[in-house]
């Protein structure tokens, strides 16, 4: 494990990579585009209407990366810019499939506002009536990936402005403002998104874990444990 | 910097229901000093608000953990030539 020169490269920061890869080091651009690639794909499906589409979309930010290059000035991170690439990319793609909308309008009012966690769930005092209930993550890798897979799921179901917050601040790991940036709203904007997108997806692995944990202890009466209704 | 709605600004003491809408402005320190003081005392002293403040930070620590996917062969490889085009074109 002592590492080679592409396993060091590998950690190297954005800015190391694209100095590398502005002088023609493939190793540099592959690892940039290993880095990115997966978020892009999940941002741009958010504006398009297949996989396909998404898949061509990023290829064409990739593109659209390689030909800017030489005039990048590196006044934001390489990976704002790069998402900034990608999303306008999207945007154009999904007008033309006629489905996407300005994302300025995809906003859903009722989206925006309300409490995220049930006012059933507090006393009228405020305190907590149904408190949440205290739980820990599985232990196996494949419990885990299982876990995942269904966090996977509930973010591919959030609305989808809080989608994309989520997918770049929480799973990307760009800043407010980077989001802000990318996507052209408010820092404000941006939290008041990611806080109601998180208490969905909090809810949703809370209901999970709680939920196996009632199932695998409920071995007495093996037919109780319907997780595919 | 959040404005917060005047029922939360008026009194020194936040509810749970109250803890629970500022939690993303908590971490992501967007509270003013006064209200992270009264967010951190509230917590101090509130098991049920610990833990779901533990468990959003659970779900941002699996959050993170999604983006672990690999590129497909193919696809890297009509990435790879695209950046030798652009190389030989920049070179020449």
């Amino acid at each position: 494990m002592a590492g080679g020169p592409d396993t060091r490269l590998a950690a190297a920061d954005d800015a190391t990579l694209l100095a590398r890869l502005k002088a023609g080091d493939e190793v540099a651009f592959n690892l940039l585009v290993r880095r990115y690639r997966p978020t892009m794909l999940r941002v741009a499906r958010s504006y398009v209407s297949t996989d396909a589409v998404a898949e061509e979309v990023v290829q064409e930010a990739w593109l659209g990366f390689l030909k800017g290059l030489g005039a990048f000035e590196q006044r934001s991170s390489v990976k704002t810019w790069l998402f900034r690439i990608l999303v306008n990319r999207a945007m154009t793609r999904g007008q033309r499939e006629a489905r996407a909308i300005p994302f300025s309008s995809l906003a859903d009012p009722s989206e925006d506002d309300g409490p995220t966690v049930s006012a059933e769930r507090f006393a009228r005092d405020g305190a907590w009536a149904t408190p949440p209930r205290p739980f820990e993550l599985p232990e196996t890798r494949l419990e885990l990936l299982e876990l995942r897979g269904e966090l996977r799921d509930a973010l591919a179901g959030l609305p989808v402005r809080q989608r994309l917050v989520v997918t770049l601040h929480d799973v990307e790991g760009l800043t407010t403002e980077e989001v802000a940036e990318v996507l052209e709203l408010t820092a404000n904007n941006v939290r008041v998104l990611l806080h109601r997108g998180r208490a969905r997806l909090q809810a949703a692995l809370a209901g999970y874990v709680v939920g196996r944990s009632v199932a695998s202890h409920s071995n007495e009466a093996p037919g109780t444990e319907d997780q595919g209704a | 910097m959040t404005v917060l709605p005047q029922f939360i600004r008026g009194r020194s003491n936040l509810t749970c229901q109250e803890l629970v809408e500022l939690v993303t402005n908590y971490l992501d320190d967007a509270l003013a000093p006064r209200e992270q003081a009264r967010f951190e005392r509230h917590i101090a002293g509130c098991p049920n608000c610990t833990e779901y403040l533990r468990q959003l930070r659970i779900t941002l620590q699996q959050l993170g953990e999604l983006r672990e996917e690999d590129v497909a062969a193919p696809v890297r490889h009509e990435l790879l030539h695209a950046f030798r085009d652009w190389h030989a074109g920049e070179a020449s």
